[in-house]
């Protein structure tokens, strides 16, 4: 018995060891074959080019296949106890060796720009010193206080607002689903829908600008009724601070489907012997939503709160296609586009990407946090 | 640069149609509303000249000047390639009318070019050569973006290039600007003048107005067409999408190549004097006498910032007859006047001559008139080089070939095109270039768009950015908006 098992072990450590050995061979000699130039001489320079991609994708997921086939053949070699406490992580190790590759790498690279690419004789910190006496960062990051500020509380609210009265009435699943559809919706391609909301033309022309339009038709009805003298058309992405205003508008339309979701499905959630209970004690309606409910999805709030202020912070499509950050408008994120592709300063970019990270990363925590607390992402 | 926005539209098109029950009227121009892809449609096939006029450079064993171009057309580099990126997009008529004007070349060497344009093009470009793939030849808009390239070595010094015929067949102001640090890096192709005024032909006849050939004229027409009661004098706005403000970049430069001397202007982008030199302010005093001048500009300064640039003359034709009656812009804007922009949209292989507002006939054009004598007649260009990131003797040969007559001929028949060859015979040359490369013949001076010289910091980010700024306050604050944009200088 005792022999048959171990020769039995000896057998499959050999057969892993070998079928591992294979894998890498193969996958050693793919990968060698895709990178030659000279590969499928003769065929037309699409077709080769397709088959190419063809071969490729073949070998990325058979070879993935593989990879973990070989080492879970490797791992059934183990013994019992050994086996169970490593396969968790050889199933994790190709995921990490992912995220490191695309993004702590990428990360890390990042800071050590915005410290390093700096003018010769200066300082490491010559990048931040330099951004936070900028006029225009310090402009830019007050505009992103100011996104801050308003736009995840304005979504959280309204959503909050629209999910309460929707509740439980007649056609609730056809209400929801209009305020839920500017989610589908681009940043780039919500931002040029509105670029025609607030389309400005010089008064006395036709105002195509739907707001505009709104505006000057009925101002020129209280012109009608002597009650104003004149109405003019306002310029809403010209006028300084109205511009800000208008575009956190845009954010706040587009952040308020999710809240309402999320926050719909949270009310629903609360236990119904608690809300009836606070009937029988003589609560009115309101009392129970201010009382009862909210403090009941308190954790749902804040995980909605947080995840539209970090899609604040990142805030960039919106502005760069509407005002292009022009009249005071611009935020960090615009910022960095600007000095990456435009001016071509790694280091000022890079700085404005690592103090973006050091904004968004106390929300993020509190967001992951909150998340575990409400079982959701564990 | 302006097709990201349309091209999003079209993406968003379908979302928007779902939303809104189909109002789709503002997109349908959309291919045509980019300023770049309109410049002009003409009578002539821009193939005639594959099987007609091939020029000096004719397999006749003649030498063209250029050694690597005698052994191209010798066939001795049959059957390579060579891959040229630009930023003319595909479906353009700059697209048609290069890839037209490549034929003969291939058709004479054997060597097949591979002509590829992206959108974004300059970051394209750029992530390109930053990743090794850069393109052997690519066309460059912006000298600043060569002289970057060649700091970070990217670019091939064009040593090879027989200077002495280039030097005498060049312009000389296109000639310097190929070079950077005593070395030629770029071949210019195309150029551009901006220094127009374009007027109702109709209007100005029927209320006795002349074409100014001064600036005090230019004053006194304004004044009249407001004492006339006809509205206000100008046609003016800068919204570009990403390049918001480069309308008023190119105002600030073209007047101060009229109110002073030549080496101010290039000391001036080369940061040798102030940004906010002292003639430069009078420049700005020039350009907001015109600007911010009561009723001169039409629905004032929110209009200047607020209309897109494709659109900024449409008073001029305004039912009731023109609202504004003056526009400085480059030649491509004919595309857009009133209802061309529709027409040509629905036909665009219609001849200008069938536009609802023909160019040359409704609406004609004059010099942007001198202001001090003593500066002469300048006019301000723009142009598009040629760079070379990889060498090899067929790169080479194609690269001298684009600095012939022949690459020129094909694109210059189909319109649009100045080509900064004095080599190029002026009875190639159709309405308005014609007029144009005439200008360019008696300037004084050919100042090249001086934000394009500019640090990008600062000629694509504070000076436009500024411009927007100083337009918002009607013309106020001048002077902090100058100091602002010095401020920006990096450095």
């Amino acid at each position: 018995m005792d022999t048959m098992t171990s020769n039995h072990r000896v057998m499959s450590i050999a057969r892993a060891i070998v079928l591992m050995a294979t894998t890498l061979a193969a996958l050693w000699l793919g990968l060698n074959f895709l990178s030659q130039e000279t590969i499928l001489e003769g065929l037309p320079p699409n077709a080769s080019k397709l088959v190419q991609a063809l071969i490729a994708i073949v070998l990325g997921v058979a070879g993935i296949w593989a990879l973990f086939y070989a080492g879970n053949t490797m791992l059934e070699a183990f013994p019992a106890k050994a086996r169970d406490t490593l396969r968790p992580y050889l199933f994790v190790l190709p995921a990490v060796a992912v995220v490191g590759l695309y993004l702590i790498y990428p990360t890390v690279g990042t800071v050590v720009t915005s410290f390093t690419d700096i003018p010769e004789g200066e300082s490491f910190f010559y990048n931040y010193a330099d951004a936070f006496t900028d006029q225009e960062v310090l402009l830019n990051l007050r505009n992103n206080m100011i996104w801050l500020l308003i736009a995840p509380a304005a979504s959280v609210v309204i959503g909050l607002a629209f999910a309460g009265l929707v509740d439980r009435i007649r056609l609730e699943s056809l209400a929801k689903s209009f305020v839920f559809m500017p989610l589908a919706i681009s940043f780039v391609g919500a931002a040029v829908i509105w670029q025609f909301v607030y389309a400005w033309k010089p008064p006395g022309q036709p105002q195509i600008g739907t707001l505009n339009a709104f505006w000057v038709g009925a101002g020129e009805i209280l012109v009608g009724m002597g009650i104003l003298t004149e109405i003019e058309p306002i310029p809403w992405l010209q006028v300084i601070p109205v511009n800000t205003l208008a575009l956190i508008a845009i954010m706040v339309w587009l952040q308020v489907g999710f809240a309402m979701v999320v926050l719909s499905a949270a009310i629903k959630g609360v236990p119904s012997d608690l809300t009836e209970a606070a009937r029988i004690d003589g609560a009115n309606e309101r009392q129970i939503f201010f009382r009862i409910t909210i403090p009941s999805i308190r954790g749902a709030l804040l995980v909605v709160y947080t995840t539209i202020a970090i899609a604040v912070l990142k805030v960039f499509d919106l502005i760069f296609v509407t005002t292009g950050g022009n009249l005071d408008t611009s935020v960090i994120a615009v910022r960095m586009y600007q000095e990456m592709f435009r001016f071509r300063n790694f280091g000022a970019a890079t700085t404005m990407a690592v103090i973006l990270l050091v904004a968004v990363i106390p929300i993020m925590f509190v967001n992951i946090r909150n998340l575990r607390r409400q079982g959701i992402g564990a | 640069m302006s097709n990201r926005k349309w091209l999003a539209l079209l993406l968003v098109l379908g979302l928007v149609l779902a939303a809104c029950g189909g109002d789709g009227g503002e997109s349908t121009t959309t291919e045509a509303e980019s300023p770049d892809t309109t410049e002009a449609t003409s009578e002539e096939d821009p193939t005639t000249t594959e099987s007609g006029d091939t020029g000096t450079t004719a397999a006749s064993g003649e030498s063209t000047g250029y050694t690597e171009l005698d052994q191209a057309l010798a066939g001795e580099f049959e059957g390579t390639t060579v891959d040229v990126w630009a930023q003319w997009l595909p479906e353009s008529v700059e697209e048609a009318n290069f890839t037209a004007t490549l034929a003969p070349f291939t058709e004479q060497t054997g060597i097949e070019v591979n002509f590829q344009a992206t959108p974004d093009y300059e970051t394209a470009l750029q992530v390109a050569v930053d990743g090794g793939n850069a393109p052997d030849l690519a066309q460059i808009a912006q000298p600043g973006k060569m002289h970057q390239y060649a700091d970070a070595g990217s670019l091939v010094a064009l040593d090879f290039f027989n200077s002495e015929k280039l030097e005498a067949e060049m312009v000389p102001a296109f000639y310097d600007l190929g070079h950077y640090n005593d070395t030629l890096y770029g071949i210019y192709y195309k150029s551009d003048v901006k220094s127009i005024v374009w007027y109702p032909v109709q209007g100005f006849a029927d209320n006795g107005y002349e074409v100014p050939t001064t600036w005090d004229e230019l004053v006194a027409l304004s004044d009249q067409i407001i004492a006339d009661g006809n509205g206000n004098p100008w046609c003016i706005s800068i919204e570009s999408q990403e390049a918001d403000g480069w309308v008023a970049t190119d105002w600030m430069e073209d007047i101060l190549l009229r109110t002073a001397p030549e080496e101010i202007y290039n000391q001036w982008i080369t940061h040798e004097i102030p940004f906010n030199h002292p003639e430069v302010l009078e420049a700005a005093e020039y350009m907001s006498d015109i600007w911010f001048a009561e009723d001169y500009a039409y629905g004032g300064n929110t209009y200047i910032n607020a209309t897109w640039i494709g659109e900024t003359q449409d008073p001029m034709f305004a039912e009731e007859g023109p609202q504004c009656w003056m526009q400085k812009q480059a030649a491509w804007i004919g595309g857009f006047w009133g209802a061309n922009r529709d027409f040509i949209a629905e036909n665009p292989e219609a001849p200008q001559s069938e536009w609802p507002n023909v160019p040359g006939e409704d609406v004609d054009f004059f010099y942007f008139p001198m202001i001090e004598e003593e500066f002469g007649t300048p006019v301000l260009g723009a142009a598009d080089m040629f760079v070379m990131f990889e060498d090899r003797p067929e790169v080479r040969a194609l690269l001298e070939w684009l600095a012939t007559p022949e690459a020129a001929e094909g694109w210059i028949a189909a319109g649009g095109f100045l080509s900064p060859l004095n080599t190029v015979p002026a009875e190639w040359y159709t309405y308005p270039n014609d007029g144009l490369s005439e200008m360019v013949l008696n300037a004084t001076t050919v100042g090249f768009d001086a934000s394009d010289l500019m640090p990008a910091e600062v000629g694509v980010g504070s000076f436009w950015s500024g411009m927007i700024d100083w337009v918002a306050a009607n013309g106020e604050g001048t002077d902090e908006v100058f100091q602002s944009i010095e401020d920006s200088w990096p450095g």
